[in-house]
């Protein structure tokens, strides 16, 4: 029953936990960064036969989401020292409980969706909830650094989703979406240097008083 | 094959008290020291039993009579568990909830005991005690539902025994995350780093020691050895769960299995030498994590 992609989509779910369980940011990245490594392993333990196509997306994916864009956060919160997420909207202990609550949601829904064929009956249900995981991140905790990260976590559930049609989605397309999120994230540290020295604090909640 | 089992049962009985020691001493000499022998407890049972007992005046029979329920409660709990890998001495149908509830129950007297006290502290740390225990109990339930739905079986002996030898291989991913759910919960229920630290000194800081303080004599040697078994339980359902005993022939199960209890004490060392406490408002998520990680594993199973 259980194969090797198996695993890995397992261990997905392990560090979405993870990043939902953690306080301290540099452990949130880590995290982040381990994902990405599994990620980028992923399509080459889904599709054997070593494809030009299979082995670049996992090159490029290990490249971006497991060392530029940690490396890059780390950067991020070595320049604002922020080591802690202090006081997010949802407490840790509930955070947990929902994504909990995501996961077997997602397993549920999953297998009433009418989905052409099942190419690892895993695929879809991890897909789903990273991304619930990352749009919990991304909603409910307070400093902007980890809010990146929830946004990093939102589209690895994404591109776990797009890994059911890997084979048919030209090289091109897989790589233009890659870039982006490296961008996204990219202009997101920029903001957050900003945010940072502007008001001495990553807080988002201080962003209503922007003004130009 | 009930020689077998009571052997088995005895032999881990007897090892009991050695594993907490092998925690210490492999805590200790990673963290640079020397450390207590590995058979420090047994002596110390020996020089507590020959011991008088001293009751404060305010306690009254509750507190005397709890060492006796705590180790009775954990010794009928001994006898639900299938040792060998094949059936429990003493087991039934639904006797799941039954080890589950004689814990509960021993733990209920231990603090009652601690309130009976009238300590402002020993209040304290059974408050903290039953806080940790709701948390446990439904993570503790979630494994063993784990194992219900994969075995089909309703009986601890069923659940651990011939039948989950034989699922083993199918449904190794949630057995591993029940395994791991049950090791965070033999930390917490044994009052262990990160939940608690056996080696605090202060009674702010304690949990399970700040209950007992009071108790003395071979009513302490009582609470120290249930403790000790109550620690060699939650590893042999770890290691029963992580390893088909009853792939093993009898006497080959037990020499696993007692080989598993000394590997799972030095698991507790390590992390005992490399972790910190957790804060006390950070006890519960680390326990709401066990539960969700036994949770996943039915979710993996039902799918």
């Amino acid at each position: 029953m259980m194969d090797f992609s198996g695993l890995l989509l397992l261990l997905v779910v392990f560090t979405d936990f993870w990043v939902l369980g953690t306080t301290r940011m540099s452990s949130v990245i880590r995290a982040a960064a381990i994902q990405g490594a599994i990620l980028a392993a992923l399509p080459l333990a889904l599709h054997p036969g070593l494809s030009l196509h299979m082995v670049g997306l996992a090159i490029g994916t290990f490249a971006i989401k497991a060392l530029l864009l940690p490396a890059f956060l780390h950067r991020a919160i070595r320049e604002a020292s922020v080591r802690r997420e202090v006081e997010p909207v949802i407490g840790f202990t509930a955070s947990l409980c929902i994504g909990a609550v995501a996961v077997a949601l997602s397993f549920a829904v999953a297998q009433r969706l009418p989905l052409p064929e099942a190419q690892t009956a895993l695929l879809v249900p991890v897909a789903l909830a990273t991304v619930i995981v990352g749009l919990i991140v991304l909603t409910t905790r307070s400093k902007a650094l980890t809010q990146v990260v929830g946004y990093l976590i939102l589209e690895n559930g994404i591109y776990v989703f797009g890994l059911t049609q890997a084979e048919r989605v030209p090289f091109l397309v897989e790589i233009g979406v890659l870039l982006d999120v490296f961008v996204g994230v990219f202009i997101m540290g920029i903001v957050v240097f900003h945010i940072n020295r502007e008001f001495d604090s990553l807080s988002s909640a201080k962003l209503t008083e922007l003004k130009d | 094959m009930t020689a077998t089992r009571i052997l088995t049962l005895l032999a881990v009985l007897l090892v009991a008290p050695a594993l907490p020691g092998i925690a210490t001493r492999t805590k200790a000499l990673l963290t640079g020291r020397r450390g207590a022998p590995v058979l420090q407890l047994y002596a110390d049972l020996a020089k507590l039993a020959q011991k008088g007992v001293v009751y404060s005046r305010t306690a009254t029979l509750v507190f005397r009579a709890a060492p006796v329920v705590l180790s009775a409660s954990v010794l009928v709990a001994a006898l639900l568990l299938p040792l060998d890998g094949r059936a429990s001495i003493f087991g039934f149908s639904g006797d799941l909830v039954a080890f589950a509830g004689l814990l509960g129950l021993g733990r209920f007297a231990l603090v009652l005991a601690g309130l009976d006290t009238g300590s402002s502290f020993e209040g304290m740390g059974s408050s903290r005690e039953v806080t940790v225990a709701a948390f446990a109990e439904p993570a503790l339930l979630l494994s063993f539902t784990v194992l219900v739905v994969a075995t089909g079986s309703l009986s601890l002996g069923g659940m651990l025994g011939v039948p989950l030898a034989a699922a083993w291989p199918s449904v190794a991913p949630s057995l591993a995350l029940a395994g791991a759910s049950l090791f965070m919960l033999l930390l917490a229920e044994n009052a262990r780093v990160p939940v608690d630290d056996p080696a605090t000194h202060l009674e702010l800081t304690m949990i399970h020691e700040v209950i007992i303080l009071d108790h003395s004599g071979p009513d302490l040697a009582l609470i120290l050895l249930a403790g000790a078994v109550k620690f060699a339980l939650f590893s042999a359902l770890v290691v029963s769960v992580l390893v088909p005993l009853a792939r093993f022939d009898p006497w080959m199960s037990a020499a696993v299995l007692l080989a598993g209890l000394a590997v799972i004490a030095v698991l507790v060392g390590v992390i005992e030498a490399a972790m910190a406490r957790l804060r006390m408002d950070r006890i519960p998520q680390f326990l709401v994590a066990a539960s969700a990680l036994a949770g996943f594993g039915v979710i993996l199973l039902l799918r």
